[in-house]
């Protein structure tokens, strides 16, 4: 009987399930990567089958500009939730981190921890994902690992990802950059990635439209520094804890205290709607494609216009100044007329129940 | 939002407490208690309080549910998950309640024990279905808001026949708390505080009704207005008080007339009555034992009283010496006069109940109030 040497059975897509195989180190996980990781991902770093990849350094290096480094771990639950799913949110995430720091995001890497028995198919959506975000993005991954841990040890995949990237010369972007008389803006709505990913919680779920807003922001994040240069402070995504509890970590960093006025803050009005029958403040819920800019007053005419022409800023709003205040307070001036503290996040955001 | 903008409206508060200003007479004080959490946290957070004449003080009550549970109550639940092998379900905020031996249910849950967070009592029974090979309780808390979505359940598992579900019940009840806030039997001991009229409870008088406070006024000569949870709302009440007070008058009145009637939801009353009855006595955080203050399955639903389906002893449990929980519940103490506020009991590592939920007097204290109490020093 004719036998073809080296022929390996392709992997299931349909019906396959990840077995401890696939992260041992032998064929089962040299196919894996060849059939999935792969092709999904080409890119001519990926292609030198190094255990590492190899990269130019970026033209800005030259110019004074300064390397980046941001990593994020991925956890989310559900994997697949309206607007997005682990994939994307895993490539967006980094990217998002890199560019707070000022900075050009050039390279991804990416690891995989994932559980025993996990669907392939869903695997290879999540891999598309990334793959799409990636490119959509120009950010290739341009090195990764992958490992399978037993069932029950893990939630169906973790995804982390480590981003590389170049300030863009001359510029400061930081937390401690923030000074009294700052301007703060906001680049659209508020904790729609929260509601979105609570709306499909098993002992939750909803009917509502909300989608994740996640996102990639490096292009806004480039056009408010072409428009505003040295004129921009302080970029932060505000993700887990929201909006108030980077504004927090902002004021903390900067020894200055900021007032925000509820009545800029813009929230869906499903999101509102969402969070008053949870008992959650969209103050306090994540999200994962906004971003708070603070400038210098003198720039903030130029800040607002950059974010309002950028798809991802249309719905940007000036919520608030940074003000002196050795106590690195928040507050807010309520829509009722009064103020209040607006704190750190207290543990997880739990429901109210009365 | 719509029937909620219109409750927030800050013009029309500047209205109302111009008319709070106008008829709050300056020669005396006027002591009200708000009875619920609701309107503890709509106060801070909305900063009623600043709105309001200096005569006028609003002094917090006992109507927080996770507020008044006391340590031995968490300590059953966690007995539960951690050494009965009990799936054990409950509401949010009962997750950060401090328990004995620095536990709650959240570091339980970290321990190992199987302690999931839902929204309502049906998640719990759905899941006991989901899990036939595991026992799963609800831990049922709150005051007569929550009792009757949880008598529903246990007479649906009853119907369904569901075997391995059942409800650790520790609900209890508004009227016999403000009997007991009113008597102060321990006054001698604790100090009494002197009020001058209720704001009444908001969704507890939707199932109940107005007319169980009908005896406050008539028995106590207390004013009680029952008001909703909104800003306007309560702003709206306090002014109600003020002139039940200026004219001598002490009854029972309704700010929140778009939802309580006077005798309230009689299906969800009957409901609580089927599955439910009085227990003697029951011990309250900050209270202590309050006579006929809480309630328990009754014998025929027995099989769902996880109290008798696991043989638990409740042990009484005292807190922590320095904690003021109890006299802020009774309103004889503010949170600012507990030596822990806000210096080792904080919203992230609370030492008492009060410090937990977002409803709790200490917990909406620290994170709207405490930036006006802390004095700013020149750097």
């Amino acid at each position: 009987m004719a036998t073809r040497p080296r022929y390996i059975r392709p992997l299931d897509f349909k019906a396959g399930r990840i077995d401890m195989s696939h992260g041992a180190g032998g064929r089962a996980s040299a196919q894996l990567i060849e059939e999935l990781f792969m092709p999904a991902f080409a890119n001519e770093w990926l292609a030198q089958g190094h255990d590492g990849a190899t990269f130019a350094p970026p033209p800005e290096l030259a110019q004074g500009g300064q390397l980046v480094m941001a990593t994020d771990a991925h956890v989310v639950s559900p994997i697949f939730f309206p607007g997005g799913d682990l994939g994307c949110l895993s490539v967006h995430g980094t990217i998002n981190d890199v560019a707070m720091s000022g900075a050009r995001p050039l390279y991804l890497s990416a690891s995989f921890i994932i559980e025993e028995g996990y669907p392939l198919s869903d695997l290879r959506r999540l891999v598309q994902s990334m793959a799409q975000a990636s490119h959509e993005a120009g950010v290739p991954i341009i090195t990764g690992d992958t490992k399978v841990v037993e069932q029950g040890k893990g939630d169906g995949v973790f995804i982390s990802t480590t981003g590389v990237g170049v300030t863009y010369p001359g510029l400061r972007i930081d937390g401690r950059q923030a000074q009294p008389g700052d301007v703060v803006f906001v680049s659209g709505t508020l904790g729609d990635h929260g509601v979105a990913v609570l709306s499909q919680r098993e002992s939750l779920a909803f009917e509502t439209t909300i989608c994740s807003d996640t996102a990639a922001l490096h292009t806004l994040v480039a056009d408010l520094v072409a428009a505003a240069g040295p004129g921009l402070h302080v970029l932060r995504d505000p993700t887990r804890g929201g909006l108030a509890t980077t504004l927090n970590e902002i004021a903390q960093q900067s020894g200055c205290g900021i007032h925000i006025d509820e009545r800029a803050l813009p929230v869906a009005p499903e999101v509102e709607a969402a969070c008053e029958l949870l008992g959650l403040d969209p103050l306090y819920v994540a999200n994962e494609g906004k971003l708070i800019a603070i400038c210098a007053p003198q720039a903030a005419a130029r800040v607002q216009e950059a974010l309002l022409a950028h798809p991802l800023g249309r719905g940007a709003q000036r919520i608030g100044e940074v003000v002196a205040d050795a106590q690195c307070f928040v507050q807010m001036r309520t829509r009722f007329g009064g103020t209040r503290m607006v704190d750190w996040l207290t543990g997880e955001q739990l429901p109210r129940i009365c | 939002m719509k029937y909620v903008d219109e409750f927030r409206d800050g013009d029309i508060a500047r209205q109302i407490a111009a008319r709070i200003h106008a008829e709050a007479r300056a020669d005396r004080v006027y002591r009200f208690m708000e009875f619920c959490g609701g309107h503890t946290h709509a106060l801070s957070r909305y900063g009623v309080t600043e709105l309001l004449p200096p005569q006028v003080q609003m002094i917090h009550g006992p109507g927080c549910p996770v507020c008044v549970l006391p340590i031995g109550r968490i300590d059953l639940a966690i007995e539960l998950a951690l050494h009965r092998g009990a799936i054990v379900c409950t509401y949010g905020d009962t997750m950060r309640v401090p328990a004995s031996q620095g536990l709650s249910l959240i570091k339980a849950k970290a321990r190992g024990g199987d302690i999931r967070m839902v929204y309502s009592a049906a998640d719990a029974l759905k899941l006991a279905q989901a899990t036939p090979d595991r026992e799963v309780v609800f831990f049922a808390i709150g005051f007569e808001t929550t009792t009757p979505p949880t008598a529903l359940v246990v007479q649906q598992a009853d119907r369904l026949g569901v075997q391995n579900f059942s409800v650790l019940c520790c609900h209890v009840l508004t009227p016999a708390a403000v009997t007991h806030i009113l008597a102060a039997p321990d006054a001698q001991r604790d100090g009494r505080v002197e009020l001058d009229g209720f704001v009444g409870p908001a969704h507890v008088s939707i199932v109940i009704g107005s007319q169980p406070y009908v005896p406050f006024a008539e028995g106590w000569h207390q004013p009680v207005v029952i008001a909703g949870f909104e800003p306007l709302d309560v702003m709206q009440a306090i002014l109600m008080l003020i002139r039940q007070v200026n004219e001598g008058r002490a009854e029972v009145e309704n700010e929140f007339t778009r939802a309580v009637t006077p005798h309230g939801n009689l299906a969800a009353q009957r409901l609580m009555d089927e599955v439910f009855e009085v227990r003697d006595s029951f011990e309250w955080r900050g209270l202590g034992e309050v006579p006929h203050s809480a309630l328990k399955l009754r014998e025929r639903y027995a099989a769902f009283d996880a109290e008798r389906r696991f043989d638990l002893h409740y042990q009484p449990v005292p807190d922590h010496k320095a904690c003021e929980c109890g006299a802020i519940l009774r309103g004889v103490k503010r949170p600012t006069d507990c030596k822990l506020f806000g210096t080792v009991c904080t919203p992230d590592n609370p030492m008492g109940s009060c410090m937990v939920s977002s409803e709790g007097a200490c917990s909406a204290e620290y994170a709207y109030g405490h930036a006006r109490r802390i004095p700013i020093h020149a750097a």
